[in-house]
Order: structure tokens, then C-alpha cells, then sequence
């Protein structure tokens, strides 16, 4: 921050640290700042990567197209599924019947995991979970926030669903159950929110617009018509 | 082909073995419900050390009431809590 001397040079109001007496620091180079403490896993993950290279396991292209794959998912094809299951009955039941299969028809591959969708309805009110790791339907939303990683989401949930909700701003009424799923297993889930009112015979590109990944994961409910 | 049918009753093993187990301690013991049977998998349990994991093990979503799970659970009679809970580790209750 700028001290106390009078001075509009910028070289002295924003660097209360002093350099090095003669050294001519260019404005444009930050080298001197840059604070890049890589991290131990960051590390091994790096040197594994490089070995996995040098050894043939994987070429680097597999592992820059396994990237772009993941970059390609997002909340985007979560809505998809969400909005054509509101506006096509037919689509729900096979939907809710087979979540693999039905996401399938959408080209969105499952992968060695099967998609299970869970619908809230007037009676209840869905939120997932991995307690043991971060299992999430990477290949339909992508990479998981950080919170839904966190040991603190995982471990609270499970035990007090309805105070992290509320932390999320989401109150479920005491009448409507609230269930938890724990992916723990070969399953991965999404939750179907249940459709706003006032949005009879709205497209599904509108529909989709509603759906966050938030309510995908169950801590909130689709946003309504009125915003 | 599955032994448990949708509605049994079933209760947790409690055991510790090393290694990897994919049920969660809190888990253990408690007693609930067949919610549906999710199809036979490959053992994660042996998959973790290299093994192929077969044969496949029957892998079935199990419903707990919360309250059934938690002494100090504090929400309504109807909060659930369903997680996947492989045949050998649920006998009967």
C-alpha cells in the first residue's frame, strides 16, 4: 500500500519492499514477485505424468484429448437432460427408468459408471454426496466444485443435510423428506429438480436456462420464470 | 443373480478390514432397506491392488432413515440417506 512519503511515482507508492540498491528493475517484469510455491501433490502429479509419457503408457495427446474431453462437459449438457425430461413425458419415464441409456440418446457417454437420476417431488427433496472421494458425474457436468469436494461438505451432508442447505440458501419445509445420496459405488447421480411453475409449454432451449448445476447436485431448486 | 429383493430388510456387516472398502464406517451395522439391486461390478476391493476384481459382485442402493443411522440426528422422522452396498457385506435383518 502506499506509505507515508508524498510521492505519486508509483515505483515508490506500491512497493514498500526494497530492492536491490543499483539493480534497475523493469516495471513490466514481475519475476521478482512471482510467488509460484508448487504444491507436493502438484509436483508428483506432474512427475507421473512426464513418466507415464516416457514410458509409452500414454502419449501426451491422449492426455491433452482426455483434457478437452472434460473441458467439453459442463452444467450446459445437465441442462439438456433436465429440460427435454420436462418437456417430453416419454423421455422422463426412459430417463428415470435407465439414466445411462436415456443420456446415451444425447450422445453423453457414462463411461464404466451408470447414471442414476433422482427426481424431487412435492414429498422429496434429493442431494448427493461421495463421502469417500468426489465421485460426480464428471462425464455430463464436468470437474466438481471445490466444495463438493471439500471434507467438510462430505462429512456434513450425511448428518446434517438441512443445515448445509440452508448455508447453500435452500430450506427444504419439514414435511418434505430430505434424502441424501452417497455415490459410493458404480453409481453417479444427477437430480432431476422439479419444474418451475409458470413455464407450461416453454422450450426446451428455455427450459434449460432454468437449470443450474447447483440443482443438479441438490443444494438448490431451478430458478423460477420471475428470476 | 441377486439375493436381496426390493423392501428386504437388511443390516451392514460390522467389520474392519484393511485395505480398500468402499463402506463408509458410519455405515456399519446400521440396518436398512433394498431400494433397488444396481447390477453385479467388478470388486472395487480387489481392483484397488491390481486384482481384475471378478467375480462380479451383486452391488444393491440400500435406504436408511436418517434417524435409524445418527443418535443426534436432528431433522424429521422422513430424511432418508440411500448408498450402494455390495451382497457380501449385508446379511438379513
Amino acid at each position: 500500500m502506499a506509505d507515508d512519503r508524498e510521492t505519486t511515482d508509483p515505483k515508490e507508492m506500491y512497493h514498500p519492499h526494497v530492492h536491490e540498491e543499483g539493480k534497475l528493475l523493469n516495471w513490466s517484469d514481475d519475476s521478482e514477485h512471482d510467488q509460484n510455491d508448487t504444491g507436493h501433490y502438484e509436483l508428483m502429479a506432474e512427475a507421473l505424468r512426464e513418466l507415464l509419457i516416457e514410458k509409452g503408457v500414454v502419449t501426451a495427446d491422449e492426455i491433452r484429448a482426455n483434457l478437452e474431453f472434460m473441458d467439453s462437459r459442463g452444467v450446459h449438457l445437465g441442462a439438456r437432460v433436465v429440460a427435454k425430461a420436462w418437456a417430453d413425458p416419454e423421455y422422463k419415464k426412459r430417463l428415470m427408468a435407465d439414466g445411462t441409456k436415456a443420456v446415451g440418446e444425447l450422445d453423453i457417454p457414462m463411461g464404466d459408471v451408470e447414471l442414476v437420476v433422482v427426481e424431487n417431488t412435492d414429498d422429496v427433496h434429493n442431494i448427493i454426496v461421495c463421502t469417500l472421494c468426489s465421485c460426480y458425474p464428471r462425464t455430463i457436468l464436468g470437474l466438481p466444485p471445490d466444495w463438493y469436494k471439500s471434507r467438510s461438505y462430505r462429512s456434513r451432508v450425511v448428518n446434517e443435510p438441512r443445515a448445509v442447505l440452508r448455508e447453500f440458501g435452500t430450506e427444504i419445509a419439514e414435511h418434505v423428506a430430505v434424502r441424501v445420496h452417497d455415490s459410493n459405488a458404480d453409481m453417479r447421480y444427477l437430480v432431476l429438480p422439479a419444474r418451475p411453475d409458470g413455464t407450461d409449454r416453454w422450450s426446451e432451449e428455455r427450459l434449460a436456462e432454468l437449470v443450474t448445476r447447483d440443482c443438479l447436485v441438490g443444494v438448490s431448486t431451478a430458478k423460477s420464470p420471475a428470476g | 443373480m441377486a439375493t436381496y429383493k426390493d423392501g428386504d430388510r437388511v443390516r451392514v456387516a460390522v467389520t474392519h478390514p484393511p485395505g480398500h472398502r468402499r463402506v463408509p464406517t458410519y455405515i456399519r451395522g446400521k440396518t436398512g432397506e433394498i431400494e433397488r439391486y444396481c447390477g453385479a461390478f467388478p470388486n472395487p476391493e480387489e481392483l484397488a491392488y491390481g486384482f481384475d476384481g471378478h467375480p462380479d459382485r451383486p452391488l444393491y442402493r440400500v435406504r436408511f432413515m436418517q434417524k435409524d443411522i445418527w443418535s443426534d440426528y436432528d431433522g424429521p422422522e422422513g430424511d432418508t440417506l440411500d448408498l450402494e452396498i455390495q451382497e457380501h457385506w449385508l446379511s438379513p435383518a
